[in-house]
């Protein structure tokens, strides 16, 4: 039989999509929030971000942002070659400022939500994704 | 036997109310009392609602040993407590005299001795005794399920889970939720799932394609119990696809989701629910930072992770209780509910001592009637252990260690992984190894053991990824099994670190030579989640082995060194 090192991975209980790729420095993400917010300060909190602990398939997670009243919000997956994933903008006829979105990882990191608020305020958060392939869950 | 000797009631700890903290007065309970059915059913009926809980029965339909873990580390918030205390520490903790009936329920110290002076645990017929008495005593006590309970036995194999039903339907749950069941397949389980008689739930099982709640299965189910409005919510195991392979219920996707769990309460709270029991199969750490993140829930359930706890744990209001696996242990939970409020609660981990509890007879004939077409096949005798041969533990078990051995032998390997589940029950030394003995501890629907080549360096990222579904400081990062099993191989474990820094020292046993990254080596294993996986069954494999070994004996394993505990 043949085993890629993807399938191999599962075998022997669980594992990591080893970061194979290029790891962005963290220097980069700041770059990019600060790129959206200009620099301004942000609060933790007042934006939800709704993501697996653990995702069951790395290729396509599930995420949800959503942010009372925000004007735009932006995702950024950290550990990703390319961190930016999306920006949303909500114009004044958006019912609610909320959108769901199913995103690639390429191994587990930390997922950040910068909305962006009709007074020109920022609000920040983050949550950690991990990504394993198989286990023994038992 | 054990009518001989004293007993500390288990279980007859907590009679609380609500936020007393978890260890009780279990030690002042302590009497010198004669081992008795009466003596281990009595209760002193409380408030105005009962709920029995049962949990992870793996399809043990009949008497078993299980030997409870000897190593079970915590890691961050819960280093050190419950259910992350063994041996002489959990006695001390709940004040079970050395050598006691209890002792040998929960703990695993001089097991084999004690499992011959007190004998098996288990049998679901022993269970509808305590069922049925419970019932006698409170007709419209609820029984729920926590799942686990179609899969782990010949028989659970061969009808794909339709003995279990069978026997299930007899005891009248009134819900259950879900794990194991789910690598039956999704036509099978929507099959059996479609006729249940009773609530299938689970708030967390969701439809892959659309991300949204699945219809197949309910979030909640509402019972009225002298005038009491009591909402069930079901919570399976959240990391089915990751922990069993994904491809065979590629309909359904899980997760924690506390989210939604919040938006749950909320909706059964609006409905009048006056006591919220969520029945859960998150593991024992998960529920317990469910509780506190989840406002709302008056009990959990706890499933998943086998533990056995003779004390309900407290977390602000929510009273979590686990209940074991195997058939070993039900719990009965009386609670007094008043005006949409829990008042109080008692609490009673009833063991299951096989000797002790008379067989309900209908339920004998019922379990026989589906094992009598394999009985043969079954009780076949393929060889004798001298060792007790077990698998609970973080590390490598007996039984593991036979099992590794096997596929190294047979398989011509150098390496052996075989996956940390905690389901299996003990044999103890003299005891015959019997067909149905294997299939305890490896049946499952994929149970293929594949031969692999594999570089050094990627043993290292599998057992640190593994260690890290363990030992993950949060217990959402967790997935509730144990460490990988390893045969030919040593290693060293800083359960205290971070992922890619845990493992050192991984040694070739047969050489002693450290393992070379750019190497690669031949590594046998099973219960891989890859679909089509090619290789013999591995109970087919272990026959094999046992029955060239003739007598099994299984020396201590000291290859894995563990710290930062």
């Amino acid at each position: 039989m043949e085993f890629t090192r993807r399938e191999t991975m599962a075998t022997g209980g669980a594992a990591v999509l080893t970061a194979m790729m290029p790891v962005p420095s963290f220097a980069m993400v700041d770059d990019l929030v600060d790129e959206f917010t200009g620099g301004a300060d942000m609060a933790e909190g007042g934006v939800n971000l709704v993501a697996p602990e653990i995702a069951e398939n790395g290729n396509t997670v599930p995420i949800e942002v959503s942010a009372d009243g925000a004007v735009a919000i932006m995702v950024l997956a950290t550990g990703n070659p390319l961190p930016p994933v999306a920006t949303f903008n909500f114009g004044p006829l958006a019912g609610e400022s909320r959108a769901k979105t199913r995103i690639r990882l390429a191994g587990t990191q930390d997922i950040v939500a910068v909305a962006k608020m009709a007074d020109g305020s920022f609000a920040r958060t983050q949550k950690t994704v991990k990504v394993t392939i198989g286990g023994c869950g038992g | 036997m054990i009518s001989r000797r004293d007993f500390l009631q288990v279980g007859m700890a907590a009679s609380a109310v609500v936020g007393a903290s978890g260890f009780g007065n279990w030690a002042k309970l302590a009497a010198r009392q004669k081992l008795t059915q009466d003596k281990l059913l009595e209760f002193g009926k409380f408030g105005n609602v009962s709920l029995i809980h049962i949990t992870d029965i793996h399809a043990q339909l009949k008497p078993i040993y299980f030997r409870e873990p000897e190593v079970n580390i915590g890691v961050g918030p819960n280093r050190g407590l419950v259910p992350h205390i063994t041996g002489s520490d959990f006695r001390k903790a709940y004040g079970l005299v050395d050598g006691s009936p209890s002792a040998y329920a929960l703990t695993h110290d001089d097991f084999a001795s004690l499992a011959r002076e007190y004998g098996k645990v288990g049998g679901l017929d022993r269970v509808a005794t305590v069922v049925n008495a419970i019932r006698s005593d409170r007709p419209d006590a609820i029984l729920l399920d926590g799942g686990d309970t179609w899969h782990g036995s010949y028989t659970c194999y061969h009808t794909k889970g339709q003995d279990m039903v069978n026997v299930m339907n007899a005891l009248k749950p009134d819900a259950m939720t879900f794990h194991w069941e789910f690598t039956l397949g999704q036509e099978r389980l929507r099959e059996m799932v479609g006729k249940l008689p009773f609530g299938a739930l689970g708030q967390n099982i969701f439809d892959a394609e659309w991300d949204e709640p699945s219809e197949e299965f309910e979030d909640y189910r509402f019972f009225e119990r002298g005038g009491v409005r009591i909402a069930v919510i079901g919570q399976a195991f959240p990391y089915m696809p990751i922990a069993n392979p994904g491809w065979m219920f590629p309909d359904f996707s899980f997760g924690i989701r506390d989210n939604r769990m919040r938006e749950i309460v909320g909706e059964v709270r609006e409905q009048g629910a006056d006591l919220v029991v969520a029945l859960s199969h998150n593991g024992f750490d998960v529920d317990k930072r469910m509780a506190g993140n989840v406002e709302g829930i008056d009990v959990m359930l706890s499933g998943h992770t086998h533990d056995a706890i003779p004390e309900p744990v407290v977390v602000g209001n929510t009273v979590i209780v686990a209940s074991g696996s195997n058939g070993k242990f039900v719990s009965r939970i009386d609670l007094d509910v008043q005006n949409g409020q829990m008042k109080g609660f008692r609490h009673k981990l009833i063991p299951i001592f096989s000797d002790v509890i008379e067989p309900d007879p209908e339920m004998t004939a019922l379990i026989d009637m589906q094992r009598a077409p394999y009985l043969d096949k079954m009780k076949e005798v393929v060889g004798r252990t001298e060792s007790t041969l077990y698998r609970r533990g973080n590390f490598n078990g007996t039984w593991d260690d036979l099992i590794c051995g096997a596929l190294i032998d047979e398989r011509d390997a150098d390496i052996a992984l075989s996956p940390g589940v905690r389901w299996g029950p003990s044999l103890i030394p003299g005891d015959d190894i019997t067909r149905e003995d294997i299939w305890n501890v490896t049946s499952m629907t994929y149970g293929k053991a594949y031969r692999v080549e594999m570089s050094g360096e990627f043993l290292k990222v599998v057992l640190e990824d593994v260690a890290d579904n363990i030992f993950n400081p949060n217990p959402y990062y967790q997935q509730g099994g144990d460490m990988v099993r390893v045969g030919g191989m040593g290693y060293s474990i800083d359960v205290s670190k971070p992922q890619g820094e845990r493992i050192s020292d991984m040694t070739l046993l047969k050489s002693g030579e450290v393992i070379d990254p750019a190497r690669n080596y031949v590594v046998a294993g099973w219960a891989s989640v890859n679909e089509n996986t090619e290789g013999p069954q591995i109970w087919d494999v272990v026959e094999n082995h046992v029955r060239k070994l003739g007598t099994v004996e299984v020396t201590p394993n000291r290859n894995v060194k563990v710290s930062g505990t």
